[in-house]
């Protein structure tokens, strides 16, 4: 092997990382110190969009453009500051809950206990939809029921830390807390349902056909170094991803809270418009679109009159139910059993938007 | 002796970060080793992954649904070379 030096240098730089990880307690103080600053500029971000709004720009706050730029100063670093913290907590989350133990807790597990023990999984198990297929596999031929296996697959897209972010961040902790209630509640109904449909034989022959086995990944006891390490990575790669969209939609946020009349959107999507929340879902599901590019929109919506049944319809919709998602699916589902699948979680998001439009 | 180190990912975009960092560790190392990108999805779960991308160095799952950097991958091909 002709690669000895390289060898001896990649075990000097192991040594150095290892000698350079502070004692725990140091790391202690720096997260504390780290939330405080944190804490600090947050609090102060209205008072600085207010002053940059109507003592910088000398805009004022009751015309419709210093209402557009205060809201937009004030919206955009609140939003992703937000982002940033939870996303990096999630991700730490997440370092406990490999795919892995996650199927391990799930094989076997009888139908109901399964579609609950699977919403909630799905909430804190590291997932992305380009992993669908890999996953489906791994679960339904170990021993995962099928209609379990759906109920992970609903709600790890659907109930997702972005998305809770931005509800929270917006419209405040109650909403925050309907959509991921109504979210598990639907990933666990509409699981158990597709179970109970029996509808194993749509999914391709081939895949109760491969080889199924424990998983040889490696899955060793993790230091906080690392895990910290995944928090900071997963808030690079989410927050990398999506702030342009949660800037771009808080703008078209601004412009709607500036110029569109209170109220405009009360005849198209309010309470009394029946067929606004099926209206709502038919639109979103073809559309696809991360959490943090649909939410300031639908605030904007909210704002001026729309239904929040409505809305939130909307949201899960586009989130949960996405075509590309479908698309991938496909590689292991016949048509039949997506367009089940399609039908039952939309008719689920159906009683939830007029759920939400009778109670409040 | 060569490694075979295999990528393993249906195309996606994080797969491709995945095969970038692998080339970059075999760059750091002068490793002599050939690094295959299998797409084929029955090909892939015969590693029994649960998520996508995967590393495999010579038949053996390093890593899947996380993308290791370049220093990560080349300390294991480092490994894997002492063994051999």
């Amino acid at each position: 092997m002709a690669a000895d030096g390289n060898l001896a240098a990649i075990e000097i730089s192991t040594k150095r990382t290892r000698s350079a990880n502070k004692p725990i307690w140091l790391s202690g103080i720096f997260f504390v110190l780290g939330i405080a600053l944190w804490w600090l500029v947050y609090s102060h971000l209205l008072s600085a969009a207010t002053w940059l709004t109507s003592s910088l720009l000398r805009l004022d706050a009751r015309t419709h453009v210093g209402a557009a730029v205060q809201f937009f100063t004030f919206e955009v670093p609140k939003v992703l500051m937000l982002l940033a913290l939870v996303v990096f907590g999630v991700g730490i989350i997440r370092s406990f809950f490999t795919p892995e133990r996650t199927r391990a807790i799930l094989a076997g597990k009888r139908e109901s206990t399964g579609n609950a023990l699977a919403s909630l999984l799905g909430v804190v198990t590291p997932f992305c939809s380009c992993s669908a297929v890999p996953l489906f596999i791994g679960f339904v031929t170990t021993g995962v029921p099928l209609g379990v296996t759906f109920s992970f697959l609903i709600a790890a897209p659907m109930i997702n830390e972005v998305a809770l972010v931005l509800l929270f961040g917006l419209f405040g902790w109650r909403v925050a807390a309907i959509y991921a209630g109504t979210g598990l509640a639907i990933a666990m109904v509409a699981g158990w349902t597709i179970g109970r449909l029996k509808l194993e034989r749509f999914v391709e022959p081939w895949v109760y056909q491969m080889e199924s086995g424990p998983s040889t990944v490696p899955d060793g006891p993790m230091s906080w170094s690392t895990r910290t390490q995944m928090g900071f990575e997963a808030v690079r790669d989410i927050v990398g991803r999506v702030w342009l969209y949660v800037v771009a939609g808080i703008a078209v946020g601004a412009g709607i809270h500036g110029y569109v009349p209170e109220n405009f959107m009360a005849h198209i999507m309010g309470k009394g418009a029946w067929w606004s929340v099926p209206l709502a879902v038919l639109i979103g599901v073809p559309m696809y679109s991360n959490a943090a590019g649909i939410i300031p929109v639908v605030q904007a919506l909210l704002g001026k009159g729309a239904a929040l049944g409505t809305v939130l319809a909307f949201m899960m919709s586009v989130i949960g139910l996405s075509l590309p998602e479908t698309i991938i699916l496909r590689k292991v589902l016949r048509p039949q059993l997506i367009a089940v699948f399609v039908a039952v979680v939309g008719a689920g998001i159906l009683l939830v938007g007029y759920l939400f439009n009778v109670l409040m | 002796m060569s490694i075979e180190i295999k990528v393993l990912g249906p195309g996606c975009a994080r797969c491709k970060q995945l095969y970038s960092e692998a080339e970059r560790a075999i760059a750091q190392l002068a490793a002599p080793a050939t690094l295959i990108k299998v797409e084929d999805i029955k090909e892939i779960m015969a590693y029994k992954i649960l998520a996508t991308p995967a590393l495999v160095i010579n038949g053996e799952v390093k890593s899947a649904g996380r993308i290791p950097n370049a220093g990560e991958i080349a300390s294991w091909l480092a490994t894997t070379a002492i063994k051999q």
